[in-house]
């Protein structure tokens, strides 16, 4: 059973204590007649239990000695008074009373419990969170930094030695380890800036064309070995969205198919736009993904199970971040003979202006 | 030929140690400042053919560094900047700044923008007649040919183009744009702008989706780039 923790206000938990426990009495009145004072007590106890599942301790004592009131009053003979004419009776009030409050006590104190195991447990998972970005950091920062440490010294202390082909190689790695670098440190800052909450899209209009094309560009400069083909409806309106965001989605998309594809896969970037939603499709056929772990791709810091290293598995995170940061939605899915198809939708304004008649 | 003079204010050593080996080797004599205080002083002591300014210096905020230069400095100015935030960057770019890099960049690029833009401060009488590549662009006669064939322009489209070949190099903000070609009330209507770019692409660059002369700053603007 789930225990509610109780986010209503204090004033209108005293109202709904107040009022359920009234129609609970106003009940109990009706079948008095023929069910007798003492099945009445039962009610009004059931109803102060449930109450205490949902409310804070104090609107439950309150329910307790509001019908342990009510029950003296309106139903214990003589009744509509207060006063209680058997010895039987008394202890009853008597029992109803204490069994009402450690009822109301006792739920009240395993909802604590239950609270702070909770407590405990988010802690533990953002423990658990905090490690692996550390662990995830540490090596995907150090492993760029020894190299650029490792071939600078190499090439200071042993250039008598080197070839001009090693010297060559060795500034190449460099390269290569600073272009990483740059690149895990951005998209560490997207991650911190979509974890911050004070993300708001920048919305102005967009040629997607334009925008597909130059970021197909900016990945094509990274010497990748796939064929990347592009597919636009040349007559796709303008798109009124955050264009940063945007190419950071399709740059991302790009990259992970660039970089866990084999060499001469064909990738597919498609742009369509219809009733006010962008839609843009990222398909590649290469060796697709596990069926088992495409629900988990999208979550920060996952990486596929055997996957080589290079990659902090924030990417795809960033690519889902920024989706639902414009109100859009990203899935993905193995596609037949092979591949997969990431599908991205976002929705939009859009403007035909393009089609009219200049001047 | 005398050496162009370019004054580096960088508080980053490590920067400024990489601007003069890149700039000196390219014949450019080095100037350096660690800050904003001693930067205003060396370019007003001895002021350099261009400077370029790191935006976050360590005793002044770059953007008010590089309007009380403004004030007197009409070289061009390029901003360094490890901010890739676009508002930082059209910020700069309307206090005067002629281009920006964002840091890390890589010397190639820079040393690419400091001839386009010397180029384009030292023709400022300009020649009438400007050819890039295959393309011809004749100020005086206003016409526009493209590999030898007359290219029919609309006034609007011709206004937009005499804008950028008149600023070769440098970066022109959505805002620069709009409100010069369209009017001050236009400055938030950037779906005309991207029209009217599509269109001109399709007239003037071999191919419109890998455009050549109009190219995009993300996010920014246009550059036109007279390929080199």
């Amino acid at each position: 059973m789930k225990f509610s923790t109780g986010n209503i206000k204090v004033s209108v938990q005293y109202i709904i204590s107040f009022t359920i426990v009234c129609l609970a009495a106003f009940i109990g009145y009706i079948i008095s007649d023929f069910a007798g004072y003492k099945v009445v007590a039962y009610i009004l106890l059931v109803t102060v239990s449930l109450l205490s599942m949902f409310l804070d301790i104090a609107p439950v004592l309150l329910a307790a000695f509001l019908s342990a009131l009510i029950w003296d009053f309106f139903f214990i003979p003589p009744r509509f008074t207060l006063q209680v004419k058997t010895t039987e009776d008394a202890l009853m009030l008597m029992m109803y009373f204490i069994i009402a409050l450690v009822n109301a006590v006792l739920t009240y104190k395993i909802r604590q419990v239950q609270k702070i195991a909770r407590e405990k447990e988010e802690k533990n998972n953002t423990v658990k969170l905090y490690n692996t970005l550390l662990n995830s950091l540490s090596h995907e920062l150090r492993t760029p930094i020894s190299t650029i440490i490792g071939a600078t010294d190499t090439l200071q202390n042993n250039s008598a030695k080197l070839t001009p082909e090693n010297r060559f190689e060795l500034i190449g790695e460099i390269s290569k380890a600073s272009f990483r670098l740059n690149q895990q440190v951005g998209n560490l800052l997207n991650m911190s800036r979509l974890e911050s909450g004070f993300i708001e899209p920048k919305n102005d209009w967009c040629d997607i064309n334009e925008l597909v094309y130059d970021v197909v560009k900016t990945v094509e400069e990274n010497k990748i070995t796939q064929k990347i083909s592009i597919n636009i409806n040349p007559e796709i309106p303008l798109f009124k969205l955050d264009e940063g965001m945007l190419e950071q989605i399709i740059y991302n998309l790009l990259n992970n198919a660039t970089q866990y594809t084999p060499a001469d896969t064909k990738i597919d970037v498609i742009a369509m736009g219809y009733a006010d939603v962008l839609q843009i499709i990222i398909e590649d056929n290469g060796n697709g993904f596990p069926e088992d772990e495409i629900k988990n791709v999208f979550h920060k810091f996952y990486r596929l199970k055997g996957a080589q290293a290079g990659g902090t598995g924030l990417g795809l995170s960033i690519v889902k971040g920024y989706a639902e940061a414009m109100g859009g939605t990203v899935r993905l899915e193995n596609i037949r003979p092979k591949g997969a198809r990431f599908t991205i939708e976002i929705p939009a304004k859009t403007s035909y202006l393009k089609n009219l008649k200049n001047e | 030929m005398n050496k162009a003079v370019i004054l580096v204010i960088d508080d980053e050593a490590q920067i400024r140690k990489l601007l003069e080996i890149a700039l000196q080797s390219n014949d450019y004599t080095v100037n350096q400042a660690s800050n904003a205080k001693d930067g205003v002083i060396l370019a007003a002591n001895h002021p350099p053919d261009m400077i370029i300014l790191d935006l976050g210096l360590p005793d002044e905020d770059g953007h008010s560094v590089l309007k009380k230069l403004r004030e007197w400095y009409t070289n061009p100015i390029i901003i360094l900047s490890v901010q890739s935030d676009e508002e930082d960057i059209i910020k700069a770019l309307d206090n005067g700044a002629n281009d920006y890099l964002v840091k890390p960049f890589r010397t190639g690029e820079l040393l690419a923008r400091i001839r386009s833009t010397l180029r384009t401060a030292l023709s400022e009488e300009a020649n009438p007649v400007i050819n890039c590549k295959d393309l011809q662009i004749d100020l005086a006669a206003r016409t526009i040919k493209k590999k030898n064939e007359l290219v029919k322009l609309t006034a609007t489209e011709y206004h937009l183009l005499t804008l950028f070949v008149k600023n070769e190099g440098k970066v022109l903000t959505h805002h620069y744009l709009l409100r010069e070609v369209w009017g001050p009330g236009f400055i938030n209507q950037s779906q005309y702008l991207r029209v009217f770019i599509a269109q001109l692409r399709k007239k003037i660059e071999n191919d419109p989706n890998r455009p050549e002369f109009i190219v995009t700053e993300s996010g920014v603007g246009y550059r036109f780039v007279n390929g080199e």
